[in-house]
This record gives structure tokens, sequence and C-alpha cells, in this order.
């Protein structure tokens, strides 16, 4: 369970968070949509505690392990892939074999040959790597799950596979995901509820059915059509 | 190395006199000659700790208690010792250093001060015998040493006393200054009185008739001990060398050394009327030993600079205040020049290995420590940050992460400290604590490129192949993926 309630964030001067509150129970994907800059990866960082909120009230349980992906993947360049996902394990005091069952179900879940854990991360391509990334955030099978941008660099078919697949993975284990994206149909897949931030605040709150067909703001409508294909080009492709 | 040394002093040994010397051609053959008569009157044997650096060294070493005697100058000591310029007696010398538990023997005979000399021929035609002559010549030609153009107590304060005027003065290094004079092209140089050029050259020196150099005269300084304890040897110092050695002696004997390559215990022993052959086992300490030396001087000073310097780095890296105050620290401590810092060891620990050991850590701590603060604290902040989300805490999270990431560059900083203590080892030689500096002291003191270079050819290999060690250490160290540079632009 994730919950933040009426948070603020200041860097310096700068508002990046103003009162956001959130809900997020097990068993639920969160998604957050917003333009760049927005204040989605902060939102992250405070629920890892890697930040202080400067006002309001930031609460997880339980507290560990969390799964966090970030948009860059942040692997380790002297870890192979596999050392690298195996990583919060070794933290863990697990045992070298059911590390590596444990990697080779992650491997096979994400759709990567099991010969790719033995690469060093600049060996990779940046899809592979954001599945190596994603792979470690799961290493612990964590209840609580952070995901920034993390099919950003896939290509659509496997960007729609994994979409489908970690949709029935997130469902199936009860975990508490948030989900950060720029991309609506993503928001369509896994969200349940979507939380649309624009300059460090909660636009709307809801379901996509909600925020298309009830706007509360202008800006709604702005965000979800700049993402759909524009009319000619729907029926020119007779979309 | 460290069992030679506790060897050395087991009880069965016999009693032994610790001779210094200064790092010059004169103090090496005066120490020689102290060391033999020791051996010689057999109440003691005697061990050499000659090639200590300057005054504030080897005083340092007797006023410790490192050594028990050495060759010093009765100017020196009313200067740079007891800071009583005007003391003249060596009585009165003898007095006050009583109360710091040392004793003066009598002069030896010879005055090693600043002195002028001109070509035998032209002191004829010209009729110069003094110095105060020269004023009446003001079309002569000078060239002096930077050094005594500079001193209060050398040009400056001569021409004032006599009222002298050159038609030029120019500044010269001192060993140019003797073919200048010999080839015609300068008139007047300034000479060490018992220089060993002297006894080659015809060169009349002029006499300082109204005293204006100082007193340096030669004598024993030794501690009281030394005195007392062995009665007969210090007796026979006294005798066998007390007002024995004239200005034209002691010049022979450094021309023997300085241009004849004869070493400074044949020059001694010449002295004290030895055959050399029993002077030929001086230890010339042969280069192996000496290379064993040179190694454990930078193995042990890298050590403990590294364990020192790892866990300096990674606390400042660590606390930003800390940082700024330690890196100051170990900043300021580089500023230090290497002999300075060399001579503040030895009130501490003495003289010998184990304070150039210390001074070399100090001074490798620099480069090590910065880098290691360097390189943590740069890492990619995202990197760091994810060490706490995978649950990484503690010295896992350095030694899984933070160091392998930082390990090129720190090994980089290691390696710098390694060259570098290579390098500034040779100096642990002056406060007696041997390797190639050995050589190169010795050298120096000879003006003699040949001894200088087997000492630094030897050096500048080892550098050399410090460097291609640690090249293949960075193999086992640095993790293989952050070896080959990858542009890791992910
Ligand atoms: N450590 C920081 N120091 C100062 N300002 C920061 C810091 N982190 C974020 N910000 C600022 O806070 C605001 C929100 O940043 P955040 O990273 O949360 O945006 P985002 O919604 O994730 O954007 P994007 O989609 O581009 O990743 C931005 O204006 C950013 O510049
Ligand atoms: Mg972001």
């Amino acid at each position: 369970m994730i919950a933040l309630r009426h948070v603020t964030k200041r860097f310096g001067g700068r508002v990046a968070l103003d009162d956001v509150s959130l809900a997020v129970e097990p068993g639920t994907t969160h998604v957050l949509l917003g333009s760049s800059g927005a204040g989605k990866s902060t939102v992250l960082r405070l629920i890892l505690g890697l930040l202080r909120p400067d006002a309001g009230e930031v609460r997880v349980e339980p507290t560990a392990p969390m799964g966090y992906v970030v948009q860059e993947g942040a692997l380790y360049p002297h870890l192979s892939a596999g050392r690298n996902v195996v990583l919060p394990a070794r933290a863990a005091n697990w045992s070298a074999e059911r590390q590596a069952a444990r990697l080779d179900a992650l491997a096979a879940l994400v759709g990567l040959e099991p010969e790719l854990m033995a690469r060093y991360p600049h060996q990779l391509s940046g899809g592979q790597r954001q599945r190596v990334s994603l792979m470690r955030a799961l290493m612990l099978d964590p209840p609580v799950l952070l995901l920034d941008e993390p099919l950003g660099a896939l290509d659509p078919i496997t960007r729609a596979s994994l979409q489908a697949q970690l949709g029935r993975v997130f469902g199936e284990l009860h975990k508490a995901v948030i989900l950060v994206t720029h991309d609506v149909r993503e928001a369509f897949v896994f969200g349940s509820v979507i939380t649309l931030l624009s300059h460090g605040r909660v636009v709307q709150q809801g379901t996509l059915a909600d925020l298309a067909q009830r706007p509360a703001d202008p800006f709604v409508t702005e965000f979800l059509s700049a993402q759909a294909p524009p009319p000619e080009m729907a029926r020119e492709l007779r979309l | 190395m460290a069992l030679l040394v506790c060897a050395a002093a087991a009880p069965a040994e016999p009693p032994r006199i610790r001779v210094g010397s200064k790092s010059f051609t004169e103090s090496y053959i005066l120490a020689e000659m102290v060391a033999q008569i020791v051996d010689e009157t057999g109440e003691a044997r005697a061990e050499r700790r000659l090639g200590l650096g300057g005054t504030g060294i080897v005083y340092g070493a007797l006023a410790s208690g490192d050594i028990d005697i050495y060759p010093e100058y009765t100017g020196t000591i009313a200067q740079a010792i007891l800071k009583e310029p005007t003391l003249a007696s060596v009585q009165a010398m003898r007095t006050r250093l009583g109360a710091r538990g040392l004793t003066l023997g009598v002069a030896l005979g010879f005055d090693n001060t600043y002195a002028l000399a001109v070509r035998r021929d032209a002191a004829a035609r010209l009729g110069l015998r003094t110095i105060g002559d020269l004023a009446r010549h003001p079309g002569l030609r000078a060239a002096f040493d930077p050094g005594f153009l500079d001193r209060g107590d050398g040009w400056p304060g001569l021409q004032r006393q006599y009222g002298l005027r050159f038609a030029e003065v120019r500044a010269m290094e001192h060993a140019l200054t003797y073919p200048a004079l010999v080839s015609g092209r300068v008139d007047v140089i300034d000479v060490f009185s018992t220089d060993g050029q002297l006894a080659r050259l015809d060169l009349a020196l002029l006499t300082d008739d109204r005293r204006f150099f100082p007193d340096y005269s030669a004598v024993l300084l030794a501690r009281r001990s030394l005195a007392e304890r062995f009665p007969r040897t210090w007796a026979a110092l006294q005798g066998r060398l007390g007002g024995r050695i004239d200005n034209a002696t002691m010049a022979r004997l450094n021309a023997l050394a300085d241009l004849e390559r004869r070493s400074f215990a044949e020059a001694a022993a010449t002295f004290l009327g030895r055959s050399s052959a029993e002077t030929a086992r001086r230890p010339a300490r042969e280069l192996a030993t000496l290379t064993l030396e040179h190694v454990w001087l930078v193995a042990v000073s890298l050590t403990a600079a590294v364990l020192l310097g790892l866990p300096l780095g990674i606390l400042a890296a660590r606390r930003r205040r800390l940082a700024q105050a330690e890196l100051m620290g170990v900043g300021v401590i580089q500023t230090i020049p290497a002999l300075a810092l060399l001579s503040f060891m030895i009130p501490l620990f003495g003289i010998g290995q184990l304070p150039a050991l210390v001074a070399l850590s100090l001074y490798a701590l620099l480069p090590i420590v910065r880098t290691t603060h360097a390189a943590i604290s740069s890492l990619d902040p995202r990197l760091v940050e994810m060490t706490t989300v995978l649950g990484l805490r503690g010295w896992r999270r350095l030694a899984w992460v933070e160091l392998p990431l930082a390990s090129v560059t720190i090994m980089a900083g290691i390696k710098t400290a390694a060259v570098l203590t290579v390098g500034t080892a040779t100096l642990a030689a002056f406060i007696g604590g041997g390797g190639y500096g050995t050589l190169i002291v010795t050298g120096l003191a000879l003006n003699d490129v040949g001894t200088i270079l087997t000492g630094a050819i030897p050096a500048a290999v080892m550098a050399l192949v410090i460097h291609a060690a640690f090249e293949a250490l960075d193999r086992v160290v640095v993790p293989r993926a952050l070896r080959a540079a990858p542009s890791a632009s992910n």
C-alpha cells in the first residue's frame, strides 16, 4: 500500500510537487501521466525515501523491498547483466542456487535469452538494458514496484507484448505498482487509475474513461489528444 | 630488514659509537678519520651514519641521541646551533653545549670559511696579499657564486668592510669560477679556504686582515656520554686530530676525494698514515643492498599510505565538511619541502629508516586521498542512489559498487604516488634511510656525475618497473568492463 497525503516538495525555491495526494492498493497499478518536468519521477523518489517531503506525508507498507526501474536503466557498468540482476538477492543473502533459478525465470519473463546475462551493459541494446533493469527490480519479488518509463526504449511489438505480460504479472502477484509514462496507450493497458500531473499539481485523477469523458481542465483534453492520431491519419489508415 | 636491525642491537655485540657527517666531501673525510680512530682504539666499534644532509638534520640526530659524534664548524655552532652569533671562544661554546649534554673537542686546526682567490702571477704582479690590497685595483673583474653574492656575510658585507670596487662583478656557478679564473677571463673569485681545487691550481688566497669572514674552525661535536664512556677513544681523537690538520692539508685531502676519485676512507687513511689495504674493506655498499633498501622504503611507505589514504579519501567523500579540512591537511604536508619534512621527523623518530618511512608515507598520502575522494564523490549519483534501493548498505555498498566503479581513478592515484615515492625516497639518504639516495648524496658531495648516475639511473629504472607493475595490477583490481573504457552511455 502506497499513500501520499498533501505532499509538497521544493528544490531550492522551486516547487516540484504541490499538494499531491494519491493512494495505490495492492493488486492495482497506478499510472502517473504528465509532460516532462511535471514531477513524476519526484513522486517515485519520495516513495523510495530518496527524498523527504517538505510538507505532507508519505506512507509505504511494507517499506522494503521496493522494485525500482529508472528511466535510464542505471545498470552498474562493472557488472554483467546477470550480476546486476542478482545484486539485490546477494544483498539479501540468497543462496547461489536460488539466485540462479530466479534469474532464469525472470529472463524468460521479459523475453531475454539466457546467454545475454553474461554480457556487460555496454554490450546490450537500449531495450535489452531496460529489460535487465526490470528483471533487477523484480528480483526479490517486491510487493511495491515503481517503474519510471520502463518500456521507453522498446520497439512497438516487444513493447506491446511486454505490456501485456507485465499487466498479467502485476495483477496475479497482487503488487502495488506505480508506472510513470508519457504514453496514453500504456496508461490504458496498465492503468486502473491515472493521475495526470502538470507543473507539480494534480490536474485530474481517475480512469482513462473519466479523463476522456469528464476532463477537469482543458489541459486534460489537450494532453490526451496530443497522443491520439490526427483525424486525417486515422481516416486515411482506417484506424 | 627489521630483523637485521634487531640483530645489530643484540646484547652480545660490542658497544657502538655512531659517527655522523654532513653530505659534503670534507665532512665525510673527517667522519671517516673519526670512525677509523674509533675502530683502532678498540673500545667500541664505529658505525657510520654518513651524509646526513645539512646542519639541521645532522645536529638533530646528535641532539636526539641517534649519533654520538660528527665534525662541525665553530661559526655554525655559534650561529645555527646556539643562535649566539657573537660567541667566539670554543670554551664558551663548550660550556653552552654542556647544558645540552654535548661537548666539543679541541679545534682540528683548519678554518673552512669564505676567502678570495687570485692567480699567483697576478698576485705577484699587482702586489696582492690581503683583501684590502684589492681596493687599489678597481679595474679587476670578479666572478662570485650566487650564494656568496647574496649573503650579508658574503659580498655585500665584504664590499662595505673593505671599500672594494671592481670593473665587473658577475654571478657564476661555483664549479665554473675556477676555469674562469685560470683562463684569465676573471681576476678574483670566492672560494672555500679548504677547497680541493686550491691544492691543484696555482692560486693565491688573500688574507682577511680585517677579519670580516666569521671563524669556521673545524671541531668535533659529540655527546658528553661518548667522552665519559669511552675516555681512551675521546683522548685518541683529541690527540690524533686536535690541531693537526691545517688548511693546506685539508685542501689536499679534499682534492684526493674530489679530483683524484679516491674514497673518503682512503683520504682519511692517508692522513692517519694507515695503509689503504686496511681501509679497502670500506663497505662500498653494493647496488643489490641499496636496491633492497630502496624497494623496502617504497613498498612500506606506499602500503602505509594506501592503508591510511583510502579510508581518509572515503571518509572525505562521505563527510563534506570533513573533506575540506582533510584535503587541506594532506595538501599542506605536500607543500613542506621534502628535506624539511625529513628533518621534522628527527625529533620524533630519530634518523634512519623509520623517519624516512613516515615522511615518505605522508608524502604519498595526498595523491591517494585526493583521487579516492574525487573518484568516489564524482560517481554517477543515480548509480549510487540505486544502492539504497537495492538494499546495499555499509561496506557492501563500498566493496560491491563504489570502489569498483572508482577503481580506475583510485589506481591512477596510487600509481602516481608510487612513482613519486621512488623519486622522493632518494632523499631518505639525507637522514640515514639508505637506498639509492646514498649514491646520489655521495655523488653530489664529490660533484661526481658518474656516482650520481649510479644512484639516479637505477631509481629511474625502478620508477618504470613500478609503473609497469601497477599497469599489470590494474588487470587484477579494475573490473574487466571498466578497463576497456567503454562508452558506457546507457
Ligand atoms: N535533485 C533536484 N534538484 C533540483 N531540481 C530538481 C531535482 N530533481 C528534480 N528537479 C526539478 O523538479 C521538477 C520535476 O522533476 P521530475 O524529474 O520529477 O520530472 P518528470 O515529471 O519526471 O519529468 P520527465 O518526464 O522529463 O522525466 C523539474 O523541474 C526538475 O527540474
Ligand atoms: Mg522523470
